[in-house]
């Protein structure tokens, strides 16, 4: 009896103590899950967060982005991100929202291609940073030149998952329109494989219609010029594909749609839905099209699941997607890479979960890489670098399941190949599916890894062409110089045999050479040039590449 | 025509070609060098003439990797030919393979590459090498028995005459070269023998006394001396020549034809160098049934060579009785040597076995 008071006392103590989690303070005890496990990453993820929503920003508004970056040393391990753009500027109501509350924006409930899709990215660095350093987030923006800008000060409340105001204020702002955002955070920077200075670069690569100037703490500016001034094809907003609609989603849309059959909801909600196609969903759901959406059951919404998946779709609308292009791509990595061959691939769209999407690729072979190193990889998603979880990424699954000892690379089993090759896989999608919020790796979607896989088999052959030339090429050179080491034999015998003067030697020689060269072909001269790529930006490749300057934590921590 | 015309004949020919070169890299053409293919596979036999004759296939050798080097060997072994004759010297074929290490890369790194590029160049000009000044190092074979060779002394250019019927047990050795040899017999016929065993039985015993013949050893395949000295001496004093080997295939497709045709290597100067009137006497597969020979199991290698002869030898592809001797041979497949007929007893080959042969001319084969 008393054990069973004293029990009851324990679940009434408890109970005072158990109460909703926020989603803020969830994700501020699991950092790891946005991308802030260690202080260098903290750096990076804050940088690409803010870029992310910049160059978006800017494309919206069809603006060519020119974006500050700057890294500021505060103190030991403490320091100051400032990423300035020229995009159309964000309106005072919507500035706390957008900066302090986890999982706010515009891009998760429209299907378009874009860098952020969560609405998680810019707010957990705020959110890190006021949990490091105790200091708030500034943002400043401006919304047309004949307007004043909006300058506010703010925190996560991470109980709440809402934004807190400290200051707030109208200031006078030089710039016609764009966003400026200052956090203070605890990091170390470093340079290296995975540092901002790579990210830039990549950036750089992948984005050639942005202007990127960066200073890092050691005050050194370098400037990333654009290449183009033509903004990538502005992608298309499409209504989800009911193939990749999860049963959650399907649920809350259903709750939330303005349709009052459930023939309008599927035609109204989702794309590629017609009246005909809605009427055989519901009958392979053995539901009534004039069913009531608002009043469907949670077991109902499972029928209709089974039923979308039993009825055979159109695939989704494919132009929503916007890829770099193969051009642009090559272009991109010859500026990186200076190597004697490069080819590029931009694959049709295909769909995986009803989500459409693109791959492209390029690799780059030879020249001034060294040969007895492991390929390097470059992975974008939606024109974004991707520098961790490589091992973990769709991108290595396919580049390992290539064979690519056709193609003149040596390879082990389940490896990625060893050459002076870099290869860079770029995905386009509406909606890229990253293996977690972090966004670093892409998921294993078969659909995905075969579409990776055709790019790199496409660019492949290209290579063990050029390879096989090369060969061919080295061969004919071999045989004509074999052939040129008994010229001079033949010359002596015929000057012996016809009693010719010593002085005719020359001559003969000269002959036979000529007579050579017409009958074999011109050998063409497929040397490596270091001086033919003329897109090569020495200095600009050489970043990243430098041994970490700092005492990174962990070089590799996850590769 | 004397062997100073021959050679005034070969230079002429040489720097003809050398000019035909030399005019063609002037015209800026490639220029190359064209010669038949020596091998069994460019050869005809014509019972009538009685030897191998070359077809009309060639091999070229020009500005190409896999016969550049030759190239340039047959030029420089040709300015080689063109100096000996010139100088009125000869080179023995090792010696010739010795100068080419002044070649540099068209040097030859074995004797049988500048032996094939001088059989190449005889074949070219379609004479034999002695007339390039070329020489080998073989003897030509053994003789004795009712003969007297005419020779000329090296020294003094005095005419010697040489009895074979002096030797003792030894014998004359068939000189390298035999174009100006003159002979004297009244011997009734030519025993030309396989294995120097069975050579030596027969001159031990003046076997040649007995049957009023001339014995010559052949050594194994006859060296073109040999083969040359036996057609001149058979020509010129119109006596029959028989072949008498061991009962295997080597003896009688490479031993027996060699000396009868010719062979595909030398297909060139097959005509001076082969005795078409020759015939074979034994040992043949009727010999081993006969004479109840001891015997031994045919080898790989010799069903292989029985079956090659059967499909490229034109020599067997013309002759049934040959045809028959190898399917019969194969049938049994046994091979008899000479030296089996000591079986009998050890002169039991020059009491019985050879007056038999001789009185028979039915078991001879063609």
């Amino acid at each position: 009896m008393k054990i069973a008071q004293q029990s009851g006392d324990i679940a009434i103590e408890l109970a005072k103590r158990q109460r909703e989690i926020g989603v803020a303070e969830f994700f501020s005890r699991n950092r790891h899950l946005l991308g802030f496990d260690n202080k260098k990453k903290a750096i990076l993820t804050t940088v690409k967060e803010a870029i992310d929503n910049s160059l978006d920003a800017c494309e919206e508004a069809d603006v060519l982005p020119e974006l500050i970056v700057e890294i500021i040393e505060m103190g030991p391990d403490r320091y100051r991100v400032v990423i300035e753009d020229n995009g159309p500027g964000i309106v005072k109501e919507q500035i706390p929202n957008i900066f302090a509350k986890l999982l706010y924006g515009s891009k998760f409930h429209t299907f378009k291609m874009s860098r952020g899709q969560q609405g998680i990215g810019i707010s957990a660095s705020v959110m890190y940073g006021q949990l490091t350093t105790g200091r708030p987030a500034r943002i400043t923006s401006k919304i047309g030149s004949k307007k004043t800008a909006q300058y506010v000060e703010l925190i996560l409340d991470t109980q709440k998952n809402a934004p807190k105001i400290m200051k707030e204020e109208e200031i006078e702002w030089a710039k016609d329109h764009g966003t400026r955002v200052e956090i203070d955070l605890e990091a170390t920077y470093t340079k290296g494989p995975q540092s901002v200075d790579e990210y830039l670069k990549q950036t750089a690569i992948t984005n050639p219609h942005a202007t990127i100037i960066y200073t890092n703490p050691k005050a050194e500016q370098i400037i990333f010029p654009r290449a183009t001034d033509v903004l990538p094809a502005k992608p298309q907003a499409i209504k989800p594909h009911p193939a990749g609609v999860e049963l959650g989603v399907l649920i809350n849309m259903l709750q939330w749609s303005d349709s009052r059959t459930l023939q309008a909801f599927l035609t109204n909600e989702f794309s590629r839905v017609g009246g005909d196609t809605a009427k055989k969903i519901c009958e392979n759901a053995r539901l009534l099209p004039t069913s009531r959406p608002k009043e469907m059951s949670r077991e109902q919404a499972e029928s209709l699941m089974n039923g979308i998946k039993a009825t055979k779709l159109i695939n989704p609308p494919t132009d929503c997607v916007s890829p770099i292009g193969a051009e642009a791509l090559e272009k991109g990595l010859r500026k990186e890479v200076n190597a004697e061959f490069y080819s590029s691939v931009s694959r049709p769209p295909s769909v995986y979960r009803g989500n459409p999407f693109i791959i492209e690729a390029a690799i780059a072979y030879g020249g001034q890489q060294p040969g007895d190193t492991v390929a390097s990889v470059l992975r974008f998603a939606n024109r974004v670098p991707l520098l961790y979880q490589q091992g973990a990424c769709a991108v290595s699954k396919s580049i390992i399941k290539t064979n690519w000892k056709p193609y003149g690379l040596s390879q082990s089993q389940g490896a990625i190949p060893v050459g002076p090759i870099t290869i860079l896989v770029h995905i386009a999608s509406v909606w890229v599916p990253f293996t977690s919020e972090s966004k670093e790796a892409i998921a294993h979607y078969p659909e995905i890894i075969k579409e990776i896989r055709l790019a790199l088999q496409d660019c492949g052959r290209k290579l063990s062409m050029y390879i096989n030339k090369k060969r061919r090429i080295a061969t004919e050179g071999k045989k004509r110089s074999y052939i040129e080491t008994y010229i001079p034999h033949v010359a002596d015998a015929l000057i012996e045999l016809v009693e010719l003067q010593k002085s005719d030697d020359a001559k003969i020689r000269e002959l036979l050479a000529e007579i050579l060269e017409k009958h074999r072909g011109k050998l063409e001269d497929i040397e490596f040039d270091p001086e033919a790529n003329e897109e090569f930006d020495e200095e600009m490749s050489k970043i990243g590449k430098e041994q970490e300057t700092e005492d990174g934590e962990e070089l590799n921590d996850d590769d | 025509m004397t062997t100073t015309d021959q050679s005034k004949v070969v230079l002429k020919d040489i720097k003809d070609i050398a000019s035909g070169v030399y005019k063609t890299i002037l015209a800026r053409q490639p220029p190359k060098v064209d010669m038949p293919l020596r091998a069994l596979s460019n050869v005809k036999y014509d019972p009538k003439e009685g030897f191998f004759e070359l077809l009309d296939q060639k091999k070229e050798r020009t500005l190409t990797a896999s016969t550049i080097k030759t190239f340039a060997q047959t030029l420089r072994m040709m300015s080689l030919s063109k100096e000996l004759i010139k100088t009125n010297d000869i080179a023995t074929k090792r010696e010739a393979y010795y100068v080419s290490k002044n070649w540099g890369e068209a040097r030859f790194n074995e004797q049988p590459e500048s032996d094939a590029v001088m059989d190449d160049i005889e074949a070219m000009l379609m004479v034999n090498r002695e007339q390039m000044g070329f020489i080998p190092e073989e003897k030509g074979g053994d003789v004795a028995g009712k003969l007297v060779v005419i020779d000329k002394d090296p020294d003094t250019g005095k005419e010697i005459k040489i009895d074979c019927t002096k030797m003792g047990t030894g014998a004359y050795s068939v000189p390298s070269s035999v174009e100006d040899l003159k002979f004297e017999t009244n011997a009734e016929f030519i025993l030309a023998i396989e294995t120097a065993g069975m050579y030596q039985r027969l001159v031990k015993h003046a076997y040649w006394k007995k049957a009023n013949c001339i014995l010559i050893s052949l050594g194994g395949v006859p060296t073109r001396a040999c083969r040359r000295f036996i057609r001149k001496l058979s020509d010129e004093k119109k006596i029959p020549t028989y072949c008498f080997t061991d009962g295997d295939p080597y003896g009688w497709l490479n031993i027996y034809r060699t000396l009868k045709v010719g062979s595909g290597n030398a297909a060139h100067i097959n005509k001076y160098f082969c005795v078409p009137n020759a015939k074979f006497f034994g040992i043949t597969a009727q010999d081993i049934v006969q004479y109840k020979l001891p015997s031994h199991p045919l080898k790989d290698v010799d069903i292989k060579r029985v079956k090659d002869g059967m499909k490229n030898d034109p020599f067997v592809q013309h002759h049934k009785e040959w045809q028959k001797a190898l399917n019969d041979l194969c049938a049994m497949k046994k091979r008899a040597e000479q030296q089996a007929l000591a079986a009998h007893g050890l002169n039991f080959v020059i009491s019985d076995y050879l007056p038999e042969k001789l009185s028979n001319p039915k078991s001879w084969l063609p």
